[in-house]
């Protein structure tokens, strides 16, 4: 990734589009826009521009040009962006043209973000909110990003790396001074406090719910006996015919994943194979194997058949479902009653089941902690619990350094070029 | 062409007297310049070496066959393990010496190197060669001699542009009664050097007769019989005690009263004093709220009548210095004998040195010790001892020895100094060191010893007795791969926990309940005891190591990325003006370095990454 390079690539969607933006970023970034459009206009100011090709003098498009100077840019680095007319001809007339200027290329996935990183415009944790805020889809994804995104998380963890640098120096005061007359050693108890005080904030930060489950969504498993529904539930709850449904007991044989969004929430509705002991199809024994597997791995499980026998659960709804007939299920009022022929109680089962949802995801004013944060985070929480076992200072200074290291690896002070690969490798090109 | 010698040093301090003899013992011819040849080993400060982290200096200076922790042994009249009870990583052997008898260990040491000569004269100037203007090509003395070498090692202590403070008085020189190197500190400065004052500080010297000892509280010398050379075998010098006094109100008020008339809050000292050591009235004027300060009292040697108030270094004019000693408690009828002063002198930005202490730009320039700006005797002679096997290295056209920061306080010293530089004098602490759990003062020999054998740094009678304990400790080591279980540590009755299960001796050190002696118990005592210490404390903190080697495994890896001593940092982009100026005033060897640099944030590191990758392939290229 040789930062001397220029790059370019289409930032904007797809085309043909009305309009497509395309970015240059680089050392020659002003002297290409110069060549083509025989002007370099003035700074952060939208100018129409005529952009010829450097060889030909044919002209390419009409553009509305900005030119943004370095260091204060997005990148770091001196930035143009072109806004063309959104055609794939004049998309790639003007792509070939920037790519013959000697040291310009296409960017790699995510390398405008990897330059803003490189150039100190962003720390790790912000570029993976600005990358959840790319892939953002439902209203608490977006706010969840945004919250790292905007460096929120990076405050706290730099505040914790305050607290243990605190607790490090007295501990090496302890060490290296105590000796000496002039040190009052009264450390002890600070530091033993304090140790305890940063491990709570860091287990509570550790208790909220993981990210992934707001990006990829909750497990919401429809689940209960052959022919009690749960086909027909799915569909209505989803609105479309995405199971087929059918009279026969047994016709739902392998798993049904559904992503929908219900109240800015994203959820996974999963129908699955129903539970009987007797079938003596093995493709049926197969997917009700699979159910099985489904329920565990649930967050929340809609039980479907006779009330109090579904699985150990902790967020089990009992569903009374074909409730506009005479064979449903007679369950207690607690119960959610839904009838998916007339649609009588689905909406009200929908919000129950986002309400539900919420109480499991990362509330909007909290940080959702990714797998990669959360390796770091235990890291910290577990070298915090061994320094209040031990009673040697050599210990406790030892482990608090390594609480330093992993705050360090949270923001990506201490890095490796595959911890970089993995983070930026989640971009798309132009980004 | 033939020198007089390979390898000239100038000045016969702590640095100087080790990079003299090191590049001896590797067989070098080497000359030490001295102004005056009985001040050789003189100890110019406090009467004491060793202590946190400076005891660690001392044992690995000596593990490379330095001369400080032999000296010490010869002149010790107390010894004191500090942090006795804490861990082993962070004790810190300490002695009170006998000042005479250090002197006289030192030359006499100096004295058995055939290849080593003493010269009495003042150190002019360096000495080059017209065609080569930054190649070094010995040294002109006072009287217009010149003595023609490969290298010269400058260790002049405060004598580089040195100047003495005591209230309204002035002196030139580096010690009371000593001359200043001045044209060398204007050769120098002359030669773009980087170069900036610091000061020091000394406290007055007591009349012990004169002291009330009865009124004072005593600490005598510590029972054990440890030493501070592996070559010296057991005490040799009889032993004295210390004792203790404390500043009060009374003498708080007193040296409050000589505030105006002190060089440093006039202003008239720029240089900078070390925090960790700082003189009484700063202590004062900082901590004033504080209802008094320790003081050691520390005897100069067995037959002076000296005696070192450790605590209220001064350079508070004579009047107030008498007034404010006999404040004390036990020293109401004290005299000064020699009052205190502050010192302020030359240093160079030891970030235009590189890992050997060579300095950058020059050939066969190296400077060691307080003219680095460092303070303490230990950190003066590893860095003698560092620049001298530079020298010799490069001389030899062999390779240094690979110290570093993971394997010894020297190189953590060295990386520190050559990396970020110093804002005020440079003392050790085992803080500085993020691998001390196995930077011991009690393995400093399993460490080094090895590598100085290798280097040619080592003479015969040391080489013969390591190599024979090596022999005892691979020994010791198979006995303690032997494997118990649990329940017959508890028949023994070792408080162990019954579902632990079997395992190597070794491994049972880690719980700390459980010693050494007990799990050999009855052959603990066919091994030195030394010996049994430092395996036990191997097997204490083996856990911590384990865990700590794939964090070493990773710097290693940025140690093999090469930056070059030429690099332009302000091409590179993204790097802020304060960063491209701390990289360019360092010039970090490798990436692992710089990562380490003050202020360095990952994503700077990044771009010197692709920038050194970049230079590289063009380098590669152009081939």
């Amino acid at each position: 990734m040789p930062s001397a390079d220029t790059i370019f690539a289409l930032s904007s969607g797809a085309p043909p589009a009305a309009i497509a933006i395309m970015r240059i970023s680089g050392p020659s970034a002003f002297d290409i826009l110069q060549d083509l459009a025989g002007r370099t206009p003035s700074p952060r100011r939208a100018s129409v521009c005529t952009l010829r090709s450097p060889v030909t003098q044919e002209m390419l498009d009409q553009a509305l040009v900005l030119v943004f100077p370095g260091p204060d840019t997005a990148t770091g680095e001196d930035l143009v962006e072109l806004h063309l007319h959104g055609g794939r001809a004049v998309v790639r007339a003007v792509e070939n043209a920037i790519a013959s200027f000697p040291g310009a290329r296409r960017a790699e996935a995510g390398e405008f973000t990897r330059r803003a990183f490189t150039n100190g415009r962003m720390d790790l944790n912000e570029a993976e909110g600005l990358a959840d805020l790319l892939a953002a889809e439902t209203e608490w994804q977006r706010r969840a990003a945004t919250k790292m995104f905007g460096g929120a998380f990076s405050a706290a963890i730099e505040a914790y790396r305050q607290d243990v640098l605190r607790l490090s120096a007295l501990t090496e005061a302890e060490l290296d001074f105590s000796d000496e007359g002039d040190v009052e050693s009264q450390n002890n108890i600070l530091i033993t406090d304090g140790c305890a005080e940063l491990q709570q904030k860091i287990v509570q930060l550790l208790a909220s719910p993981p990210a992934e489950k707001l990006k990829d969504g909750l497990r919401i498993v429809l689940a209960g006996p052959p022919n009690s529904g749960k086909s027909t539930l799915l569909n209505a709850l989803v609105g479309r015919e995405a199971a087929i449904v059918s009279d026969i007991a047994g016709t739902t044989r392998d798993m049904i994943e559904v992503p929908v969004s219900v109240e800015g929430v994203a959820l996974l509705f999963t129908d699955t194979a129903g539970l009987r002991d007797d079938s003596a199809d093995v493709i049926e024994r197969i997917g009700i194997d699979r159910s099985h597997a489904a329920m565990q791995q649930a967050d929340i499980l809609l039980w479907l058949g006779p009330e109090g026998e579904g699985p150990i659960h902790p967020n089990l709804i009992e569903i009374s479902a074909k409730n506009d007939l005479k064979e449903s299920l007679s369950k207690s009022a607690d119960a959610i009653f839904v009838s998916a022929q007339t649609g009588a109680g689905v909406s009200e089962l929908l919000h129950i089941v986002a309400a539900r949802a919420k109480t499991l995801l990362p509330p909007p004013d909290q940080f959702a902690i990714n797998a990669r944060q959360r390796v770091f985070l235990d890291d910290a929480a577990t070298a915090l619990v061994a320094c209040g076992e031990s009673e040697d200072w050599l210990i406790i200074a030892e482990n608090l350094r390594q609480v330093r290291l992993a705050l360090d690896a949270l923001t990506g002070r201490a890095h490796t070029e595959d911890l970089l690969d993995t983070v930026f490798g989640k971009f798309c090109v132009g980004k | 062409m033939t020198t007089d010698f390979d390898i000239i040093v100038v000045g016969g301090g702590h640095a100087g007297t080790e990079a003299a003899a090191v590049a001896a013992r590797i067989g070098l011819r080497v000359a030490l310049v001295s102004f005056d040849k009985n001040m050789i080993g003189a100890m110019s400060c406090n009467p004491a070496i060793g202590g946190l982290g400076k005891g660690h200096l001392v044992r690995e200076v000596d593990a490379f066959d330095g001369l400080i922790g032999r000296a010490s042994d010869d002149a010790a009249v107390h010894y004191r393990m500090l942090n006795a009870s804490k861990g082993a990583a962070v004790q810190g052997p300490r002695i009170q010496a006998d000042r005479k008898l250090f002197k006289a260990s030192i030359q006499t040491q100096l004295g058995s190197l055939a290849n080593l000569h003493i010269i009495e004269g003042e150190a002019a100037a360096l000495h080059f060669l017209p065609n080569a203007p930054t190649r070094v090509a010995g040294l002109v003395l006072g009287d217009d001699i010149i003595l023609t070498s490969v290298a010269v090692v400058l260790a002049t202590g405060t004598f580089l542009g040195g100047k003495l403070f005591r209230g309204e008085e002035r002196l030139v020189g580096g010690r009371v009664g000593e001359a200043s190197a001045m044209l060398l500190s204007q050769q120098l400065r002359g030669a773009d050097l980087p170069i900036a004052r610091l000061k020091t500080g000394t406290p007055p010297r007591l009349d012990g007769r004169t002291i009330d000892w009865s009124q004072l509280e005593f600490q005598p010398s510590d029972d054990d019989d440890w030493t501070m050379s592996s070559m010296r075998s057991r005490r040799s010098v009889p032993q004295l005690f210390c004792a203790m006094s404390r500043t009060n109100a009374e003498t708080h008020d007193i040296i409050r009263s000589g505030l105006h008339r002190s060089p440093l809050f006039a202003g008239d000292i720029e240089g900078r004093g070390p925090r960790y050591c700082p003189s009484i009235e700063d202590k004062i004027f900082r901590f004033g709220d504080r209802e008094g300060h320790q003081v050691f009292l520390e005897p100069e040697g067995l037959d002076s009548h000296l005696i070192y108030p450790n605590g209220i270094s001064t350079s508070l004019p004579t009047d107030i210095q008498a007034a404010m000693v006999r404040s004390m408690t036990g020293l109401a009828q004290c005299d000064i004998v020699v009052p205190g002063y502050a010192v302020e002198y030359d240093y160079i930005d030891p970030r235009c040195l590189d890992s050997s202490l060579a300095v950058r730009g020059f050939e066969g320039l190296y400077c060691a010790g307080q003219i680095n700006g460092t303070t303490g005797y230990e950190e003066a002679a590893a860095q003698g001892l560092v620049a001298g096997m530079g020298a010799a290295s490069k001389i030899l056209a062999q390779p240094m020895p690979p110290i570093d920061r993971t394997n010894s306080y020297i190189a953590v010293m060295i990386d520190d100094l050559t990396l970020q530089g110093v804002t005020e004098p440079y003392r050790m602490l085992t803080a500085r060191a993020e691998y001390r759990l196995r930077l011991r003062s009690d393995n400093a020999g399993s460490r080094l010893t090895p590598m100085a054998i290798s280097a040619g740094a080592v003479a015969g009678e040391r080489a013969v007795a390591f190599q024979e304990r090596l022999l005892q400790q691979s020994a010791l080591q198979s006995r303690l791969r032997e494997t118990v279980s649990a329940d017959a540590l508890i028949k023994q009755g070792i408080a162990v926990k019954q579902d632990a299960g079997k395992m190597s001796l070794f491994d049972w050190l880690r719980f700390p309940q459980v010693s050494i002696a007990q799990l050999l118990a009855l052959d603990s005592e066919s091994w030195p005891l030394d010996l049994l210490m430092e395996l036990e404390q191997d097997g204490r903190y083996a856990p911590y190591l384990a865990r700590q080697d794939a964090e070493i495994n990773d710097m290693a890896a940025n140690e093999q990325i090469q930056l070059s001593p030429l690099m332009d940092y302000s091409a590179i982009s993204g790097l802020s003006h304060e960063m491209v100026e701390r990289l360019a005033a360092s010039r970090p060897e490798n990436l692992a370095a710089a990562s380490r640099i003050r202020g360095i944030t990952p994503a700077a590191l990044a771009a010197i990454l692709v920038h050194a990758k970049r230079a590289k392939i063009a380098v590669v290229e152009a081939a």
